[in-house]
């Protein structure tokens, strides 16, 4: 059964959305997501300060089995990426919701927060 | 459901994940095949390779039934238990599949076929067969486990019976020996010494068990996947088809042109080709940039033209990205790889790129 921690937003391509105290998000994989992967062997992340709007493509994790987009959960301005990954993408797997965290976005329409799925409702969707 | 091997309980209780292959449930990995891939290159790995299609030939024409069907000639074979690969080609020179025959005498030959391709190969051998004095019969009667690595040998080894442990002494490469039922082939499909061994159904497991117990870790399709393109085999389906001729899948050593008397299918085809002169080559790519090689992406040998990859992985062992391409005959050692609408610079290289745990590019 996958780790699907109570405290995180997500959506439903598999991405996992942490708020922090200082108004921005930190962005990664789900457990569940690395599972379905497989090994990470190469993860490509956004140049910082690109602004993106919701639903972009703005990342590639690609596994030894094939690469899968990831795409950007709210609108707003990429602050910061995890550049750990270049040299150990593995992380991903070994760690989704802490070291391999991908990158961290400052908002620019927080009611889009709302939108987002609690880990409920993403664990009833992963069920299903 | 899928068929199942006599070994995939064996599979279920190791936690293996289960995927379907031309037809078959069969492990993808036991957890991480990255680490699986390791074992095999740096000490002993097994994986079931029961899926593939044993077919035995047999009959007073058995041999220049297979004179004319395979691209090799079994002519070379005259040592009980040796081995050859051979393409089996359709008669546009397209391969319609790679195989392994192994001779037993003039009259009694074993064919390992690929699992995805059983129907239109068995198909195809009973159709050739019409006007020679031979029989096609698949043999179910064996589990098929390849145990791969610098120690594989040594491992398996240990878990013998005596018998058996002095029939494969000194079993030279691409020998076949066949002792108290077991059929122990020293082949593979790695780039590392090993076995490939026949054992029959109801000891399958057992076998398996006793392996686990000897070291050898079980490996699933994904490590046997990154491991044969790392080593610059070819993957039927992926590298080449029944639209790709030999000379064009880097087969062109597979294929036996003396005695020019010998007719085999496919023969003229392949000789009109080479009158005409072969456009494409089969080729390694080692990638100079970021990201991950895969199947069917665009390759671009500025100012000759474009071809395509045919396999592409991040290879565990140069942690570097590599693949095979098929691309114009003229096209040197520098390319351009289309990923994902960027260019991404990729050397040519001949298509082998670890064998026996060493780095070759």
């Amino acid at each position: 059964m996958s780790n699907v921690p109570n405290e995180l937003k997500y959506i439903s391509s598999h991405e996992w959305i942490r708020q922090e105290d200082d108004g921005t998000v930190t962005i990664g994989i789900t457990d569940h997501a690395q599972e379905l992967l497989g090994d990470v062997v190469y993860v490509e992340l956004p140049d910082v300060d690109t602004d993106v709007a919701t639903e972009d493509e703005i990342a590639v994790v690609e596994s030894v089995k094939a690469a899968s987009d990831i795409y950007a959960p709210l609108s707003g301005t990429i602050i910061a990426i995890n550049e750990a990954l270049e040299d150990a993408p593995e992380t991903v797997n070994s760690s989704p919701y802490d070291d391999g965290w991908m990158f961290k976005m400052k908002p620019s329409e927080p009611s889009e927060l709302d939108n987002l799925l609690d880990a409920e409702a993403y664990t009833n969707e992963i069920d299903e | 459901m899928g068929k199942q091997t006599s070994l995939f309980e064996c599979h279920q209780q190791a936690g293996a994940k289960i995927v379907d292959f031309g037809g078959w449930d069969m492990p993808l990995n036991y957890g991480s095949q990255i680490e699986e891939h390791h074992s095999v290159r740096q000490d002993a790995g097994m994986f079931d390779v029961s899926h593939m299609t044993i077919v035995e030939v047999t009959g007073d024409d058995a041999k220049s039934y297979l004179r004319f069907l395979l691209a090799n000639d079994v002519d070379k074979l005259k040592v009980s238990g040796k081995a050859l690969y051979s393409g089996m080609l359709n008669e546009n020179g397209g391969v319609i599949d790679d195989l392994i025959v192994y001779y037993i005498d003039e009259t009694n030959y074993r064919v390992v076929v690929n699992a995805s391709t059983r129907e239109k190969d068995l198909a195809w051998m009973a159709q050739q067969a019409e006007n020679f004095s031979v029989s096609i019969a698949e043999n179910n009667g064996y589990a098929m486990i390849a145990v791969q690595g610098p120690n594989a040998i040594e491992k398996t080894n240990s878990v013998l019976s005596d018998t058996q442990k002095a029939a494969v002494e000194g079993l030279g490469v691409f020998v076949a020996a066949d002792t108290e039922g077991y059929f122990i082939a020293r082949t593979g499909y790695t780039g590392e010494d090993g076995y490939e061994i026949m054992v029959p159904v109801a000891e399958a497991a057992s076998f398996w068990n006793k392996l686990v117990e000897a070291g050898v870790a079980p490996c699933g399709l994904g490590a046997r996947d990154t491991l044969r393109l790392e080593a610059g085999m070819n993957l039927y389906g992926n590298d080449m088809d029944e639209n790709v001729s030999p000379l064009e899948a880097n087969m062109g050593w597979t294929i036996s042109w003396q005695p020019e008397e010998r007719d085999f299918i496919g023969k003229q085809a392949l000789l009109d080709q080479k009158q005409a002169g072969v456009k494409n080559k089969l080729v390694g790519l080692v990638l100079e940039g970021k990201g991950v090689i895969r199947a069917h992406m665009k390759v671009i040998a500025e100012g000759v033209g474009e071809g395509e990859t045919t396999s592409g992985t991040m290879s565990p062992t140069l942690k570097k990205s590599i693949g095979m391409a098929r691309i114009p005959k003229e096209a040197g050692e520098q390319v351009m790889l289309e990923i994902r609408g960027k260019l991404v610079p990729a050397k040519v290289v001949k298509p082998c790129f670890v064998r026996k745990g060493e780095a070759l590019v």
